[in-house]
């Protein structure tokens, strides 16, 4: 009985031992990545979106992309109702009762656009196990590889904006998702979304001109007027046009959501109306990725566990060898 | 612990031609009758994984319910050569075949969902390996310890056919490969867990806590004590044999001691995180929290004296409630608790409960063909002795 007391005893303070462990995990965690001075993005505003799609079309031809019968109207037209693996980018509306005053939630309506943020931090290149997802080091770019890729959707799952998609109906189905018009950019073009958009919703540039953008309209007084950018904020040419400003709720939604985007978003209605889900400042990338390697870092905890569990064995299965030559 | 050398396993013997094993061989034929569909159609044309549930049954039952299923070998090992606790030796075998075969159809049934299969050899290479992903480390631990798991098994095979000599050698550092027989499950089981920190918000905060890998490791070796319990007595019951109270008593007892502790972390956390009030809440993730909770409680009733451990009927329904707990906390915190948004929905279809169920079947099935053939359980004799 003793024995067996001890070993329960024993048990116990493993456990406890291990509680603390794993308890003090969360201070492992590794800082976010920082965002490259050099990344590329888009900045949405919502209350310049006209809902005209011609960025979804664009996308559609830039990618190479089949239509998708989402719709009732099956087989008619191109018609996603969300993103897919053959749709990386789509404007979608939220309404609310009359849906009659746009950018106001009373009776009102707000466009969004929906396509990979580009995170800093992003969780589909911690979670994927291949690099198949990979996030380019100087324009932050998320791309994808489907070389590389196993078809485990973890980076599906993982993803806090849904994103990632895969084709079920496929037998040699891939991931879908927007890689920022990568391939274009050695052609001399960028984000064909930004490209084609004919009010400047969609705005392509880098992320640090994008941002100093998004804070000039946040000080803007609702009613007045400005001049708004089309295209690529960076590189011009100069396209801008004069336009009415909006009640913008004071806030640039992707400065700090999951430890920061590369696609910034204003809005004149709360962020959770347009499909963006309220997010801290700390990527869960880096608190999974602390974890592990804070359990695994350069394989010392395994390896000193397995000198123990070797050590142990061997002595508990040594008067087994001696006498009988040999039971496990 | 010599004196149980060497005859303490005998082949079952009997025919292989019976009901149960006819009936897994139809289950097994229907399986591969959806998985050809699967692989000429894709995954949509059997499924009904969508881009909200991309994983369901055959990862979550298959893979991450299965493999735990399959840590009873892990589970009496830890029991025998690290803490000495020689008397459970006869249990080893039979666990040990139960892991081989879980682990074994785990792997096989990823490829079954993996969207890319051909591909998958990637995780291996260095050039494609990604070290940050908890899934890299799950994939590797667990293709390793499928290895060291036929590793572990083979004097079986190897006494069957007479290879006295292969086997000695191989004893001679078995040592190494119980080591790593315990550390790559409690690297694997507990990843298995840590899978869903990356998830965030998505996963309900009754299932989402930085303590994961430990309640995830805590319970597959509870799920590893609880299955052996279960096959005990549904080997014992199957092959009109006599359950081997003696080892199984103070087995259950060793169990309770680790669940209480579990069932304090598991409490512990939820109040620190202050997340238990969402139990109280009138929906679907805090009705199964609690039915998960009671199972975990149940063995406390039906184990918790001395003479109720000595009753078959406990033993079994107490390793059945906790298996069932072990597996509701995995259904629970990778598709009850998962959140994807309010247009997503998830039941298993048709198709994949059949291959779930034929995949289960083809365990089934070896583990009776082998337990008839192979050195595997204890010899009855020894057991009715005691």
């Amino acid at each position: 009985m003793n024995a067996r007391r001890d070993f329960l005893r024993q048990t116990l303070a493993g456990a406890a031992a291990a509680t603390g462990a794993a308890a003090s995990a969360p201070a492992l965690a590794r800082e976010n990545l920082k965002l490259s001075p050099d990344a590329l993005g888009l900045l949405f505003d919502s209350t310049l979106c006209v809902g005209c799609k011609a960025c979804v079309a664009a996308c559609k031809s830039a990618n190479d992309l089949p239509p998708d019968y989402n719709t009732p109207a099956h087989g008619l037209w191109d018609m996603p109702l969300d993103t897919t693996a053959k749709t990386f980018n789509t404007i979608k509306v939220f309404q609310n009762g009359k849906a009659v005053n746009k950018d106001q939630v009373a009776d009102g309506y707000a466009f969004t656009k929906k396509s990979c943020l580009h995170c800093v931090d992003p969780s589909c290149v911690s979670a994927c196990p291949v690099s198949a997802m990979k996030k380019d080091a100087v324009t932050g770019i998320v791309s994808y590889d489907p070389d590389a890729c196993i078809g485990c959707r973890y980076c599906v799952a993982a993803c806090p904006f849904e994103v990632p998609k895969y084709d079920y109906d496929s037998p040699r189905g891939a991931i879908g998702k927007c890689e920022l018009c990568r391939h274009r950019i050695p052609e001399g073009h960028f984000a064909a979304c930004a490209e084609v958009c004919p009010t400047g919703a969609t705005l392509y540039g880098k992320v640090s001109d994008l941002k100093a953008e998004a804070k000039r309209r946040l000080t803007l007084k609702a009613g007045d007027t400005t001049l708004y950018p089309r295209g690529d904020l960076s590189n011009g040419p100069d396209r801008s046009w004069e336009g009415p400003v909006a009640p913008y709720v004071q806030h640039v939604y992707g400065e700090t959501e999951g430890g920061g985007t590369q696609m910034l978003y204003l809005s004149a209605v709360p962020f959770q109306h347009l499909g963006l889900p309220t997010l801290g400042p700390r990527s869960y990338a880096s608190k999974s990725e602390g974890l592990q390697h804070g359990l695994y870092g350069g394989l010392i905890l395994p390896i000193v566990l397995f000198g123990a569990m070797t050590w142990a064995a061997r002595r508990n299965s040594k008067h087994e060898d001696e006498g009988k030559g040999g039971e496990q | 612990m010599s004196a149980r050398g060497h005859a303490e396993h005998a082949p079952v013997g009997g025919g292989l031609f019976t009901p149960v094993t006819f009936f897994c061989v139809v289950l097994m034929i229907l399986a591969a009758a959806v998985l050809a569909v699967r692989f000429v159609h894709g995954l949509g044309a059997v499924t009904h994984l969508s881009d909200g549930y991309p994983w369901g049954i055959w990862v979550v039952a298959d893979v991450v319910i299965g493999s735990a299923l399959a840590c009873g070998g892990f589970a009496v090992a830890a029991l025998v050569y690290i803490f000495n606790k020689g008397e459970y030796h006869p249990l080893i075998r039979p666990a040990l075949l139960a892991s081989l075969l879980g682990y074994t159809l785990a792997g096989v049934g990823v490829l079954f969902d993996l969207g890319r299969y051909w591909n998958f050899y990637h995780i291996f290479l260095p050039g494609y390996a990604s070290p940050n992903s908890v899934m890299f480390e799950v994939a590797v631990c667990i293709s390793l310890y499928i290895v060291v798991l036929w590793i572990e098994f083979s004097p079986a095979v190897l006494e069957k056919f007479g290879l006295a000599d292969a086997k000695k050698k191989l004893m001679g550092m078995m040592y190494l490969f119980i080591g790593l027989g315990m550390v790559l499950p409690m690297m694997h089981q507990s990843s298995l867990g840590s899978l869903l920190i990356v998830f965030g918000h998505q996963i309900h905060p009754l299932w989402q806590t930085m303590l994961l890998p430990l309640i995830y490791l805590m319970t597959a070796v509870l799920i590893g004590y609880a299955i052996v319990l279960f096959e005990s007595c549904v080997a014992a019951a199957g092959y009109r044999r006599s359950i081997e109270v003696h080892l199984l008593n103070p087995l259950a007892k060793v169990m309770l001691g680790v669940l209480a502790a579990y069932l304090v972390i598991r409490f512990g956390d939820l109040v620190v995180r202050g997340a238990l009030g969402s139990a109280f809440a009138a929906n679907l993730q805090a009705f199964f929290f609690w039915l998960e909770t009671l199972c975990f409680a149940a063995p406390f009733y039906l184990l918790g004296s001395e003479a109720k451990r000595r009753k078959p009927a406990n033993l079994f329904l107490g390793g059945l409630y906790l298996l069932l707990g072990g597996i509701l906390l995995r259904l629970n915190s990778f598709l009850i608790g998962y959140m994807p948004g309010e247009n997503w929905s998830y039941f298993p279809s048709t198709g994949e409960l059949v291959v779930t169920l034929g995949v289960f079947a083809l365990k089934i099935l070896a583990y009776i063909v082998i337990t008839r053939r192979f050195p595997v359980l204890p010899r009855e004799a020894r057991a009715t002795a005691h």
